[in-house]
């Protein structure tokens, strides 16, 4: 127990937290679309989230930039970001379509349990993550140092610096424009039909199988921007960064009330924090032990998480 | 149809009978081979696929190009590699070691590569009489097991950890040092033996998680605590892209680690700017003062990489034993007699093994190596306390 | 929208398809013949069939035998598995609850024999081997309703997350915490008591006759493939008899709808946590028999991705099915063994089959038959709902 470390640097503990809950959030996402409309765990997503990390990477050093380049100017870095988070939104997106092709809509048609999904997703993602690993040799690939930290302002005595800022500023924009395409337009308002009731949609002529297309692809661009946001943050890559990664981001889209965008984003943040606070005050390898118990107690208080599954605000 | 059935039931029922008779004269091995005494075979134990592969393919092909140069100067009478492929996994070791005991012909072990493994592969091979002469497995309770074939053919982490210590009590003067480690059996070993050697100039320790890529909280704590050397007991998975976020955070602390880290993958992974002026104990010799021809020799068996970590502690074990068997050490008891007397000279350093199999202190070197331009250099030999 | 469904299968997938559904109606077929046997016949082929199973390490079955590495001992790890896909069955074929953190229950019970006998752990008190499997068996019990009282009253999903959980806190505790030595790992963990009778002149691997020596050594594996053979043919007649009891109709009832169930007086919440309990017990027994054989365990042999391969292995064999269930723990424990010379691709093309066995074969190789025509009836709904 290490409780004067916590108290003292309490706001520090809570600024990085919600750093990397910002990404937990934007992974979490593509769970919750996905489970808002087909009750479903996609259980391959964390590979989808693998996916992107190497599309920023092989995008970066097609544009010449390796491990070793120096830091380039602003400008210029933003539009490396941009590029990168075009291309892994891409290829995320497209690995995302490609898994609700092969191995979610054949078992769709036979309308079978949740249970069979969730062996097709785990063999989704042992191909994808061995695939991966054996094209890059199980070897980590190292990113250009694309920002450097500067102390921007202190909020309540943690410093705060650019990427974090930038990182959760990214994150919320991100889901706010989700939150707009879901609630705002057209197809979003078809989501939320489908989600509420599939057979009315359907004869009110939304076309099921394109909305879930749609889910899969929304889902993976937003693990494509989270993968960039992390390459930018942590500069390194593995084949097998998805399986932890995806697991926190499920917890926190259970935490937050799966089916729930705004569950997600307050599931990702708070779980981001509470891992923080927890490895503080009990050590690092307590880190997801604390975030697992923290998970479990509220779901015993709130069995539909925080805030309640409701992608399509009808359900119970 | 029932009769059908019951007609299947009985043939085959009959069949098992038969062959489980045949399979008394099937078990016992003939190993008779033509002419001479040939045909010995050693073994490499060890991760060929999985996570942990490249360490077991710096070992494989390290002991692949002694025996191909063996071959090549004894064309009658050859000895081959045998690859067994653990994944570095302490569930898929035993029925592995078991093959390997019950193949008469295979007389020494080049591994196990990693420690877990070893302590469950190493009774197997003890037991049946196989040479076992790792060539990277440091724990060093491994030699306290009373394993009577057990030989460890480079320095333990108790040597590497107390020497970590003083070069960076030495030569760094470093006067606040942040230790941690991954809770592996290896890192933790050399954590706690930096920890006890360095005492009160210890100012923190963490414990990180194997495969963890996210160090933002450690990296504020250590830049808190400002130390002036962090020691990392553990391996360049974690090592790199943590050096690349304490430098990105802009700590300046001395960046010191074990031979876990000393790869080049620390540079790919982390880049050249973070990596510069990290120091790397190895109780391995430079390769410049390997014997002569050995790194380009190797370049030729791997498929073009560098010798890396392990790759000449491997290719000197692998000369032992077969300097062993063409003596005419043909079975297990005498090769394992030859090497507990082997005393000469490898390209890493003076062979000599004590008792219970490990190297002689004296000839245990440790070496400091630092990055510069983005080349793992040796510095020096850290001196004997 | 139901026209994609009644187009006339063309290809090689439909092909496949085709010759899979006749080789199910021939283990159908051979099944209804199998019951219609007369009992003393199918007794006798039983007990022909446990014999050969006993006597498999010693038979030189052609095409069988992993030619890289040891065939006795991969049978003893096969038995294993069968054992924690026959415990894991418990609870997601038999009362339908997904547990993906099953090996906290294996590293429970592996633990507790290495903690209880090792004279390496740091606990004082030892016991011998016969009395550390009870207490492995009642202490993963315990764990097993800890578990399960405060989470069985979730859903389905989130019951899935919350095992996760539970296997990687026991994981982490298993690496960081002294009382399992850390990584390092606990050795010298006890076997079972016993000698060779004197006549027996087999050799063991140290080149000596086996006569008079301890049953249970390094020098042979076949005693502990037998001793994981009989528990495995024990445990599969428990819950056989289970699975026809009163118990594992509470169990079906639960599993095809909890609220009816709770409505006929089924006390749901008991039941699923009995489930749990009698799993979780399986799963203890089959980590203390691998730390028995093994002599060590660390925590590298606790990972959450062999738990999830668990589950493969029971939902690809056929959930509910003990047959079923056993071919898959086969398939996941025996086949990358035997395939070692496809070395690197093994796990890529497993993750391969695993998709085209659930697409082909959703109710699994060897399907519950109950199961089967649930699956059928979904299927049937299937056009309204796409």
């Amino acid at each position: 127990m290490n409780i004067h470390f916590v108290v003292n640097d309490f706001w520090e503990l809570v600024v990085t937290g919600l750093t990397q809950g910002a990404i937990y959030a934007l992974v979490a996402l593509g769970y919750t679309l996905v489970y808002g409309v087909l009750k479903l765990i996609n259980f391959a997503h964390s590979e989808v989230f693998m996916v992107g990390t190497f599309a920023s990477w092989l995008t970066w050093t097609w544009l010449g930039l390796g491990v070793n380049s120096k830091v380039p100017p602003l400008i210029q870095v933003l539009g490396y970001v941009v590029i990168a988070m075009i291309v892994a939104a891409f290829a995320s997106g497209a690995t995302a379509l490609v898994i609700e092709r092969v191995a979610y809509r054949p078992l769709r048609r036979r309308n079978a349990p949740s249970l069979i999904f969730l062996i097709t997703a785990i063999g989704a993602s042992l191909v994808l993550f061995e695939a991966v690993g054996l094209i890059v040799h199980r070897q980590p690939r190292g990113m250009p140092v694309l920002v450097k930290p500067v102390v921007l302002f202190h909020f309540l005595d943690a410093a705060v610096t650019n990427l974090q800022l930038t990182i959760i500023i990214s994150a919320l924009a991100m889901m706010a424009a989700l939150d707009f395409f879901i609630n705002r337009t057209k197809w979003g308002r078809g989501v939320r039909a489908v989600a509420q009731d599939p057979q009315s949609a359907a004869l009110m002529g939304v076309n099921r199988d394109r909305i879930i297309m749609l889910i899969f692809i929304l889902g993976g661009i937003l693990a494509g921007f989270a993968s960039v946001l992390y390459c930018v943050k942590v500069g390194i890559t593995t084949y097998d960064v998805g399986f932890n990664l995806g697991i926190a981001a499920f917890a926190a889209a259970v935490l937050g009330g799966i089916g729930n965008l705004r569950g997600a984003l307050l599931g990702g943040l708070l779980l981001g924090v509470v891992e923080n606070l927890g490895a503080g005050l009990f050590g690092n390898p307590w880190r997801n032990v604390v975030s697992f118990l923290v998970l479990v107690l509220v779901l015993l208080f709130r069995p539909n998480g925080l805030l309640g599954e409701s992608l399509g605000r009808a359900r119970v | 149809m029932r009769q059908r059935l019951v007609r299947v039931v009985g043939v085959s029922a009959l069949a098992a009978a038969m062959v489980a008779g045949a399979a008394a004269c099937a078990s016992s091995n003939s190993g008779g081979t033509a002419g001479k005494n040939c045909g010995q075979k050693i073994a490499f134990f060890g991760a060929l696929t999985g996570g942990n592969a490249i360490l077991g393919i710096n070992i494989r092909d390290g002991a692949k190009l002694a025996i191909n140069q063996y071959n090549a100067k004894n064309k009658n009478c050859t000895v081959e590699l045998v690859e067994k492929d653990s994944e570095g996994s302490p569930e898929k070791a035993p029925p592995l070691a078991t093959a390997v005991a019950s193949d008469p012909k295979i007389l020494g072990v080049i591994g196990p590569a990693f420690s877990s493994e070893s302590k469950v592969a190493n009774p197997i091979f003890s037991s049946a009489g196989v040479v076992i002469l790792t060539a990277s497995a440091t724990d060093p309770t491994l030699a306290a097991r009373g394993w009577k074939t057990f030989h460890r053919g480079l320095g333990n982490d108790a040597s590497q950890g107390p020497a970590a210590a003083r070069y960076m009590k030495d030569t760094l003067k470093a006067q606040k040092v942040y230790v941690i480690d991954d809770a592996s059996d290896y890192g933790k070993g050399l954590a706690e033996q930096v920890k006890t050697a360095l005492g009160s100039a210890v100012i923190g320790s963490d414990v990180i998680q194997e495969k963890q890529v996210d160090f933002s909280a450690l990296v504020a704590k250590i830049q808190a605590a400002n130390p002036d050397a962090v020691f990392h007991g553990g391996y360049v998975r974690e090592g790199a892209p943590f050096l690349k976020q304490l430098r990105g955070a802009g700590v300046k602390a001395k960046y010191v680690a074990g031979d876990g880290v000393k790869t080049d993958d620390l540079i790919s992974g982390a880049g050249k700017d973070a990596a510069e002026g990290s120091v790397l104990t190895c109780p391995c010799v430079p390769g410049d003062k390997l014997g002569g021809s050995f790194p380009t020799d190797y370049k030729a068996v791997s498929g073009g990489r560098a010798p890396g970590t392990y790759s000449a502690e491997a290719y000197d074990a692998a000369n032992i034993l077969l300097k062993g068997i063409g003596a005419g050490n043909t079975t297990r008891a005498k090769l394992n007699d030859f090497v507990n007397k082997y005393e000469g000279q490898g390209i890493t350093t003076k062979f000599k093994f004590q008792a219970n199999g490990e190297l002689d202190p004296n000839s245990v070197a440790v070496w400091a190596y630092t990055v510069k331009d983005g080349q793992i250099v040796p510095d020096k030999e850290i001196p004997k306390a | 929208m139901t026209q994609t469904n009644d187009k006339p299968r063309v290809g090689v997938t439909d092909t496949l398809r085709r010759f899979d559904d006749r080789r199910a109606e021939a283990v159908s077929g051979l099944r209804q013949r199998w019951s219609d046997l007369p009992r003393a016949w199918r007794v006798g082929a039983l007990v022909a069939l446990i014999v050969v199973l006993y006597a498999l390490p010693d038979l030189a079955i052609p095409g069988i035998r992993t030619t890289e590495t040891d065939f006795t001992g991969v049978l003893f790890l096969v038995a294993i598995y069968v054992l924690i896909a026959v415990g894991l069955n418990v609870v997601v074929g038999l009362a339908g609850l997904l547990d993906l953190g099953y090996i906290g229950f294996f590293a429970v019970g592996a633990y507790t024999v290495a903690i209880f006998g090792s004279p390496n752990s740091p606990v004082v008190i030892k016991f011998p081997w016969l009395v550390c499997i009870p207490i492995a068996i009642a202490l993963t019990m315990i764990s097993g309703v800890l578990l399960g009282w405060p989470t069985l009253r979730l859903r389905g999903d989130y019951l899935a997350i919350v095992t996760l959980g539970f296997g990687e806190i026991i994981r982490l505790i298993a690496t960081n915490s002294t009382i399992t030595n850390g990584n390092r790992g606990i050795a010298g963990v006890p076997v079972p008591p016993g000698n060779w009778p004197s006549f027996v002149q087999t050799i063991g691997i140290d080149g000596e006759p086996l006569g008079g020596r301890a049953l249970f050594s390094i020098n042979d594996t076949r005693p502990f493939y037998w001793l994981a053979l009989t528990a495995v043919l024990l445990c599969m007649y428990g819950v056989r008899r289970l699975e026809n009891s009163r118990v594992g109709r509470a169990w079906l009832a639960v599993r095809e709808d909890e609220d009816a169930a709770e409505i006929m007086g089924v006390p749901s919440f008991r039941f699923k946590l009995w489930a749990f309990a009698i799993g979780a017990a399986l799963g203890g027994l089959s980590g203390a028999l691998f730390a028995t054989h093994n002599t060590f365990f660390n925590a590298e042999s606790v990972l959450l991705q062999t738990s999830i391969l668990y589950v493969a292995a029971v939902v690809v064999g056929g959930a509910g099915n003990l047959l079923g269930v056993t071919v898959g723990a086969i398939i996941i424990s025996y086949l990358p063994e035997r395939f070692r010379e496809f070395a690197d691709y093994r796990y890529l093309l497993f993750g391969l089959a695993l998709i085209a066995v659930m697409i082909f074969r959703p109710q699994g190789i060897v399907p519950s038959r109950r199961r089967a025509v649930e699956l059928a009836d979904r299927a049937k709904e299937a056009p309204t709902n796409v």
